[in-house]
């Protein structure tokens, strides 16, 4: 199954990508994330594993994943190593009138699972997707508050020279 | 492929969910004599003791637990609504006894959405084991539980499940507890059973109290049967100390829920409680009925915080 959701920030792609690419910040703007744990040396970049789950329905569901594309500042992408089988991207672009296209993609599913697995992994769909909503709509709104206090500290900054 | 042998005579105690020394004795009451229904009783439950599974931890299949977590998502999910808390509260690695209190007659809805949130929560690779009734799992259609990790409970068993580091599940108050009466939904009662306790301090393992509640709403519960159960000799012949009553679906009237029944839909919330280390709070010698009514008195103090939150019946 297959769910992605997107938005419009207002702030360059290196402002968002500074957010997104930082373990620390996961569970601030994530929505449904529980836990998100570096696991393993490499906390950034390539390669970097992490614990997630995301509450969905009466489970926590997740694993252990696996940094697999980090180009800066335009895509993060990852795979499940344990867990639900999964497939995830973060992919930002810049657009013509200075905005960020944010967009968040999740592929996921159980292998072998049959009917029960199709039918689940539907039923699950418009709750992961809205976990995704919210949490493109989470992250503009932090990065864009950032933005704010950052020219506001400049301005002050300025007054003061 | 898994075999099926006869357990030893050490292994074929039918004791539920904890048993570890916890399965009373059998008390003294009629035996079925040479009377042609005392045959018949014998020779079932010697047909039963026969297809009982010699436990074998190595039974457990990641792979088919892992295949079966989308359908018991949806049957936790859309069915019971289920919502497991606190599962952080479990040390994330090494052995660790989990004591529930039990609902929901031989279905046990609790221990589905439970064992859902466990291995979705800590992944398929952790050994989990749940301790169930010798007579379930001698059931016909009940050979796919021993590959999700449950296993006759025994003290064996039991101790065999920690000393490979898992976790694992137990519930004392058993059948005793499971087919209680639904006005007596919201109560914890072990009948005193302490092996579990002994168990913990044997191991040397945290025990983590998992309460449940909702269970007893999948049906109208009316009684254990625990007198019909001894007139009947079923305490001796299987061990089973009740024959329980109840009004369930499709049955109608349904005794022994032998059969099962379609449990109503009713939610299902599961709190799990912070590791209680016995050494630690109690001493290096710890009084079992010390301990035994603080953790009681643990569980039953969430199970009244969780049924006060719940405003109607089933609905939750």
């Amino acid at each position: 199954m297959r769910v992605s959701a997107h938005t419009y920030v207002s702030a360059p792609a290196e402002s968002v990508w500074e957010v997104i690419s930082d373990p620390a910040r996961q569970l601030s703007y994530m929505s449904g994330i529980t836990r998100w744990e570096v696991v393993g040396e490499e906390p950034v970049g390539l390669g970097a594993r992490y614990r997630m789950l995301l509450r969905v329905g009466s489970a926590e569901v997740g694993g252990l994943i696996e940094l697999v594309e980090f180009a800066e500042p335009c895509d993060i992408a990852w795979t499940s190593v344990t867990g639900v089988d999964q497939r995830g991207r973060w992919r930002l672009r810049e657009t013509a009138d200075g905005r960020t296209k944010v967009e968040l993609r999740l592929a996921y599913g159980i292998a072998g699972s049959g009917l029960g697995g199709w039918i689940a992994e539907h039923v699950a769909a418009p709750m992961v997707k809205d976990h995704l909503r919210r949490s493109v709509q989470q992250l503009g709104r932090l990065v864009e508050a950032e933005q704010v206090r950052a020219r506001a500290a400049a301005r002050r900054t300025a007054q003061r020279v | 492929m898994s075999e099926t042998r006869t357990a030893p005579a050490h292994e074929r105690r039918n004791g539920h969910a904890p048993a570890p020394e916890d399965a009373p004795e059998p008390e003294e009451g009629p035996t079925p004599g040479g009377s042609l229904i005392g045959r018949v009783l014998r020779s079932v439950a010697d047909q039963a003791q026969r297809r009982i599974p010699r436990a074998d931890l190595d039974e457990r299949d990641p792979d088919f637990i892992r295949e079966r977590l989308p359908l018991m998502w949806l049957v936790a999910s859309i069915w019971f609504r289920g919502e497991v808390r606190g599962l952080g509260n479990i040390p994330d690695s090494g052995p660790v006894l989990l004591v529930g209190n039990h609902s929901g007659g031989n279905l046990t809805p609790d221990t589905i959405v439970f064992t859902l949130a466990f291995n979705a929560y800590f992944g398929v690779e952790r050994a989990f084991y749940q301790l169930a009734h010798n007579l379930v799992l001698a059931m016909p259609a009940m050979g796919s539980l021993r590959k999700f990790g449950t296993v006759a409970a025994s003290p064996q068993n039991a101790r065999k499940a920690l000393e490979s580091g898992a976790a694992l599940l137990v519930y004392p108050g058993g059948d005793y507890d499971a087919h209680r009466p639904s006005w007596k939904g919201n109560h914890v009662d072990f009948d005193r059973r302490k092996g579990f306790i002994r168990l913990a301090l044997e191991q040397n393992v945290p025990i983590v109290p998992v309460v449940s509640i909702g269970g007893q709403e999948t049906a109208f519960f009316l009684s254990r049967g625990d007198r019909l159960a001894r007139l009947l000799a079923l305490d001796r012949l299987f061990r089973l100390k009740v024959l329980p009553i109840s009004i369930a679906v499709p049955w109608g009237l349904n005794v022994g829920d032998m059969l099962g029944h379609v449990p109503l839909p009713a939610k299902i919330t599961v709190e799990t409680l912070p590791a209680i280390d016995l050494r630690a709070e109690f001493g290096p010698k710890p009084d079992l009925d010390e301990v035994y009514d603080y953790v009681v008195d643990l569980m039953q103090d969430s199970l009244d915080a969780l049924a006060a939150e719940r405003r109607l019946p089933m609905i939750g």
